[in-house]
């Protein structure tokens, strides 16, 4: 069975002579939640530009779900839904309007194209902002009404660059569950992201591109597991002692109540527990200091360059 | 996309075309009839009344045909120009070019918005040129044909304009520097016998002049060129620059990057 999306070799070099892309290669499943990570200017939005046609490609081919750009690209549009990073609807048309607008570009009739609008917008919280145009909307709706308009037709594969820029926290909740139910229910999900707990909390499957290159390609899960240290901060019930130590575990003593602990990959957590409990330390919460996902994602691009 | 997709498509963007220009009729539908009354009434009423006849016919009823195809030409052009360097300059272009709508169901939404804005003005601008002058129309296929023709080769110029401008100056340029000069040279307010061989031979490499006269002979039945090579020049004009609109917008000129 084909894949939902298939780069091969795929390159970009700009008219100023910028190369984007340097032949990245890329398979995703159909159905997957994945997500493309890469620091600004890596190439990720020119990879979307390519798959979506807003960029023209130097060499290389796209198929999104078996259908190739270069030879049927209408036909591999018609599974494509794209949600950009920058807004980019007139601003003075009501939502309805950029709904009805868009359903029609892909040869949905009005009557269907009503329906639709009726059930994304209730399922993205905006469905009382209908007739309104769409500058008086906020940033978060305005990243809504996108996601709306992507999914009008019904896409199989939906690409969403940066979708929860500017939208506060509670917002970006509901939208994750939106995601997961239409991931759950068929759709392809591609994101890129900069909030790599967003990436690390729904997708599966990660591809990370610097520098126009695609420097790893995996799992979540395998990504994760490659890391060989995590530093935990622990917050203790009764002033520590000063100073602490426990054998073969590097303690750093951040002040009274907090504890920093560095377990590198193979050492026994419980153990360190115990360690402490053994003087009287007793630990009431504890947490990582730093995303896991942002570690790995750091100690690649290092390596990378 | 099927037949009836583009069909949806095409419906979609005639429909966001002329509810654009509808909206704000005051600068879209009113300027040409308050422009061409002042025309009617200074050139037409008071100077022509004093000039007398003109190619066999009143001055007044002379320069009417050519105010007319004035109106259509730059309301015509002025709505596709606008209207697509607006969809560039907010991004909303790419609504469209990220779906599968064909290039020339684009480009016929487009000229359907900018030929639908000049029919309108030009049956309000004869509205009001019959309150000045009683217009007996000679030929009516010619004067639909004319309009039709003119209407679509000025919305693909705004179009090609649209593609090449990257600021709201460059799409006043062309309108400014180059179409009202033509308009003005190419016959609407004189007859080319009055000028000189040199001048008048000049002007035979003016569009204007063919859109003005065809459409003159629509009207009144008389013109400075033959209608049948009017028709050919009008028709030439339109398929090169239908050619080369849709040439730009396969190769994403400017529209893609």
């Amino acid at each position: 069975m084909s894949y939902a999306l298939e780069i091969n070799g795929l390159e970009k070099i700009y008219a100023n002579g910028f190369q984007a892309l340097k032949g990245i290669d890329l398979r995703v499943e159909r159905g997957d939640f994945f997500a493309l990570l890469g620091p600004n200017g890596a190439g990720k939005s020119t990879t979307i530009g390519v798959i979506c046609s807003l960029v023209n490609k130097t060499a290389g081919n796209v198929k999104v779900n078996g259908v190739d750009i270069d030879v049927d690209f209408p036909g591999a549009k018609r599974h494509l839904g794209v949600v950009p990073q920058e807004f980019n609807f007139n601003v003075f048309e009501t939502v309805e309007d950029i709904l009805i607008h868009q359903a029609g570009y892909y040869g949905i009739p009005l009557n269907t194209a009503l329906e639709r609008i009726d059930m994304y917008l209730a399922k993205l919280g905006l469905s009382d902002k209908r007739k309104t145009r769409a500058r008086m909307l906020s940033g978060g709706m305005k990243r809504r009404l996108m996601i709306a308009r992507a999914l009008i037709h019904e896409p199989s594969v939906l690409i969403l660059d940066e979708p929860t820029a500017g939208v506060d926290i509670e917002m970006r909740r509901s939208m994750y569950d939106f995601l997961r139910e239409i991931n759950e229910a068929g759709t392809t999900i591609i994101l890129t992201t900069h909030y790599l707990e967003e990436a690390e909390s729904l997708c599966r499957n990660i591809a990370i591109i610097n520098h126009g290159e695609i420097i790893t390609n995996t799992s979540i899960k395998n990504l994760l597991r490659e890391l060989h240290r995590e530093i935990f901060i622990l917050d203790a019930r009764e002033p520590l002692p000063d100073p602490i130590s426990v054998p073969g575990f590097a303690l750093t003593r951040v002040d009274d109540f907090c504890l920093e602990a560095q377990i590198d990959q193979g050492q026994d957590l419980a153990e360190l527990m115990s360690r402490l409990h053994e003087q009287s330390v007793s630990i009431l919460s504890m947490r990582n200091r730093e995303n896991r996902l942002e570690q790995m994602f750091v100690s690649l691009l290092e390596q990378a360059s | 996309m099927t037949a009836y997709e583009q069909w949806v498509a095409l419906l979609t963007l005639m429909r966001k075309e002329v509810r654009r220009y509808t909206r704000i009729w005051s600068q879209t539908l009113l300027p040409s009839a308050i422009t061409m009354s002042l025309y009617f009434l200074i050139f037409g009423s008071l100077i022509g009344s004093r000039i007398g006849e003109m190619g066999g016919v009143s001055y007044m009823e002379f320069v009417v045909p050519g105010l007319i195809m004035m109106a259509i030409v730059t309301n015509s052009y002025a709505n596709v120009v606008s209207s697509f360097f607006g969809s560039k300059f907010n991004n909303s272009i790419e609504e469209l070019l990220v779906s599968p709508t064909p290039n020339h169901i684009i480009l016929l939404g487009f000229v359907s918005g900018g030929v639908s804005r000049g029919m309108l003005v030009a049956i309000i601008v004869t509205v009001v040129a019959s309150l000045f002058v009683d217009l007996n129309i000679h030929n009516y296929i010619v004067v639909v044909a004319v309009v039709a023709l003119t209407s679509i080769l000025f919305s693909l110029c705004g179009l090609i304009n649209a593609v090449f401008a990257n600021t709201f100056d460059d799409i006043n340029i062309v309108p400014t520097f180059v179409l009202t000069p033509l308009t003005y040279l190419g016959g609407v307010f004189y007859s080319l016998e009055l000028l000189p061989d040199f001048w008048a031979t000049v002007s035979q490499a003016n569009p204007l002049v063919y859109v003005v006269n065809a459409f003159r002979f629509g009207v009144l039945g008389v013109s400075d060129v033959s209608v049948g090579f009017a028709f050919i020049m009008i028709g030439a004009f339109t398929l090169a620059a239908y050619l080369y609109a849709a040439h730009l917008l396969r190769t994403g000129k400017r529209l893609r990057t």
